[in-house]
């Protein structure tokens, strides 16, 4: 049981994460219609910007500066780069964006080589935060939750309550009149991009020294992340939700419950094979549940999809 | 039919000239039959068969992304899928053969045909980004999957196996590189041929229908999610013949051709050489070839400037080198080709310049990033030696980029000009 409620926790964390960079990715995609297959490397730029400030003023001023430059940066590409590619359609910008997770790797590797580097959590949080029967949840992951769901409530104070929120949601339905009533819609599109792509930076800021800061953080987490998207339903924040828990969860109790599939077999009144490396179902029988674990949220897509091909909270078929 | 060809080089002249629209693929052939010749050596060898198996698979990658308007992020999986499929019929035949080993490629051709059958029944049922990201997550799985069924696809080290246990054909046993060669340029030839003409049958044709505007398609009777699907398996069985060649050249197949590094590079590959145009995926997969093989055997950072060479594309050339070349057929046709010869020649020296500074202001930097303490001496474009530490070469690789970048844009209106009157249909024209 405590095992299960650490999991409980530790699958919250993955999720939000997740959806840190969901929403932003949502929300460009419900604005501009494309998706953003860079987000996650400016996820990845995050931490890495996040760990060069730490080397000189530590950690703090890395989580407030980091994003800021991710988000100014994503601002100048959507005004330089993918406002230029729009004219010739969505598939050039998905082509765009993609190249340019492509090139923010190489850029990465090229300043700080293909190596991990030692980004770790602050030394004000580097304590245990409780312990659940011998299971212990250190203070890092709780100010991850808090930072997140902190987030969510700004952002969505945003959005519904404020002036710039009103207009975001009226130019997201509507942008030529938005851009009638005389707002500056282009301008719009941009700061939600930058805003999008910074809270993505944020999400690597406090990601990096629990998952990990290395070149391959961006397509490792990326591909999640669309998985998450299309399962969700494109364009749907709530879904987008959802499935980040979901797929948060699933990860984290796959990878902690040692299932085996030879015991189910049995169970299931089928005979162990005497010699298992001469037996064609070798691999069904070795099989466990930590190993599936990683190819769990892919399965689960392809699943949603042949049933519900527009996702979980998707309105249209996408 | 009045429809334009879609290949600007065979364009022109009405289909019952079957000689204007033959000779680009006689020509092909006797190239393809005269390289070894002339390029013996092992590398070239090695290098033009790479070069061939990567035309078949943009060709077919092509068919879904130019002709299709469908974006694949995991089309690598139906080429290895092909390849690890003819390995296992290469290793099966082994003890006992009773084919030769040229018709290997059938067998990848039809299991990539079988998968594309599969996953194109839920990823074709709608375009655009709901296919791509579909793509990316079936390839993610099947790449993991190849680490967990061990039986299938060997697990990490992945499964390897020998060409020359087939049947021999006709005297050949494929032990020697050449014989591979000719193998790999005839079922290049049949496959670009084959694709070739797909393109121009009703179903390539719908294909485009589709591309263009899918809902008037479907108003017009045709469902547009069969159109995607026929077009899917199709290119799904090239790229399974592309795995097949893969296989009988490398004679090893791992997760590495599966992954989304070799879907990602394929989708460079195509639209570098252009997705508008057949030839577009061939002179992309030459070039590409050439550029990883020059590069890659002279700086580390290769994938940085291909990078850079591929988002550049996508911003500023949408149609990639063959729309940059189809370009100039109309100055020609004009017969006004020369006005462009002076304007191109004047921003050849900056062009270069530039070019040549700024990688070597990357280069500069990466090496005084990375090499090892107390390596500051660091040798660039042959003979230039200098401290990579000091700040010197930095500078004067930064004005050069500075002077050239000012001179390419003082320049461009006149290159601006140049172009206008050689396009214009003006006294020269027809």
């Amino acid at each position: 049981m405590s095992l299960f409620i650490v999991n409980i926790l530790d699958g919250l964390v993955t999720g939000l994460l997740l959806f840190m960079l969901c929403s932003g990715l949502t929300l460009i995609f419900s604005m501009m219609g494309v998706l953003n297959f860079a987000h996650a490397s400016f996820y990845m730029l995050g931490a890495y910007f996040a760990y060069q400030i730490s080397m000189f003023t530590g950690f703090w001023a890395g989580l407030i500066v980091a994003p800021i430059i991710v988000g100014v940066m994503g601002a100048l590409i959507e005004r330089y780069g993918l406002r230029r590619v729009h004219q010739y359609g969505h598939v050039p910008e998905l082509i765009f964006t993609f190249g340019l997770a492509l090139l923010i790797e190489e850029f990465v590797q090229f300043f700080w080589g293909r190596q991990q580097v030692p980004y770790n959590p602050p030394e004000a949080l580097d304590f245990t935060a409780f312990a659940i029967a011998g299971n212990t949840f250190p203070a890092y992951k709780v100010f991850m939750i808090f930072m997140a769901i902190a987030l969510f409530l700004v952002l969505l104070y945003i959005l519904t309550r404020t002036r710039v929120g009103m207009t975001i949601q009226a130019a997201l339905s509507y942008p030529e009149t938005v851009q009638n009533l005389g707002h500056n819609v282009p301008m719009v599109f941009m700061g939600v991009f930058g805003v999008g792509t910074a809270m993505a930076g944020l999400a690597g800021v406090i990601a990096g020294p629990v998952m990990g800061t290395f070149p391959g953080m961006a397509f490792t987490l990326g591909a999640i992340v669309f998985v998450c998207i299309v399962v969700g339903g494109l364009g749907s924040l709530w879904g987008a939700l959802v499935a980040s828990l979901l797929i948060g969860w699933m990860q984290t109790f796959a990878a902690s419950y040692n299932l085996r599939m030879e015991d189910l077999l049995i169970w299931l009144g089928f005979e162990k094979p005497t010699l298992m490396w001469e037996s064609a179902w070798q691999d069904l029988w070795t099989l466990t549940l930590p190993q599936v674990g990683p190819i769990l949220p892919y399965l689960f897509m392809v699943i949603v999809l042949v049933v519900r091909p527009q996702g979980l909270f998707g309105k249209r078929e996408t | 039919m009045s429809t334009p060809s879609t290949n600007p080089l065979t364009a022109g002249t009405s289909r019952l000239v079957p000689l204007n629209h033959a000779l680009p693929w006689i020509i092909a052939a006797v190239a393809l039959f005269l390289l070894p010749v002339i390029f013996d050596s092992r590398a070239a060898l090695t290098i033009m068969n790479q070069m061939a198996i990567t035309i078949v698979f943009a060709l077919a990658y092509n068919m879904l992304l130019g002709q299709g308007g469908m974006l694949s992020f995991g089309h690598a999986v139906y080429m290895g899928l092909g390849g690890f499929f003819s390995m296992h019929v290469l290793n099966w035949m082994s003890d006992d053969p009773w084919l030769p080993l040229p018709v290997l490629p059938i067998f990848g051709g039809f299991f990539g045909l079988l998968f594309a059958f599969l996953i194109g029944w839920f990823s074709t049922r709608r375009a655009g980004t709901t296919f791509a990201m579909i793509s990316l997550g079936v390839g993610q799985l099947v790449a993991s999957l190849s680490i967990i069924i061990v039986i299938f696809f060997g697990g990490e080290e992945g499964i390897s196996g020998n060409r020359t246990d087939m049947l021999p054909f006709f005297g050949w046993d494929f032990g020697q590189q050449q014989e591979v060669y000719y193998l790999t340029a005839v079922w290049l030839l049949i496959a670009a041929l084959g694709m070739y003409l797909y393109s121009r049958t009703p179903m390539g044709r719908l294909a485009n229908a589709v591309r263009d505007n899918e809902e008037r398609a479907e108003f017009l009777g045709y469902s547009q999610r069969n159109v995607r699907w026929i077009s899917f398996c199709a290119s799904g069985f090239f790229a399974g013949i592309a795995g097949a060649l893969f296989a009988i050249n490398f004679e090893i197949l791992t997760e590495e051709n599966l992954n989304l590094a070799t879907s990602g590079s394929i989708l460079l590959v195509t639209f570098l050489g252009g997705v508008g145009f057949f030839i577009g995926p061939i002179i992309g997969a030459i070039v590409f070839t050439l550029l990883q093989t020059v590069l890659s055997l002279h700086t580390e950072i290769w994938a940085l400037y291909v990078g850079i060479l591929f988002v550049a594309t996508v911003m500023f050339f949408p149609f990639g080198l063959t729309g940059l070349l189809a370009l100039h057929v109309m100055p020609w046709k004009l017969g006004k080709i020369g006005y462009l010869v002076k304007p191109y020649a004047k921003m050849a020296v900056p062009t270069l310049a530039f070019i040549l500074s700024t990688a070597a202001v990357l280069e500069i930097l990466f090496h005084a990033r990375h090499a090892g303490r107390g390596d500051n001496e660091m040798t660039i474009y042959w003979w230039l030696t200098f401290d990579s530490h000091s700040p010197l070469p930095m500078i004067i690789g930064l004005v050069i980029a500075g002077v050239s970048a000012y001179a390419l844009v003082k320049l461009a209106p006149g290159l601006k000009a140049a172009w206008d009157e050689a396009t214009h249909m003006g006294e020269a024209g027809k």
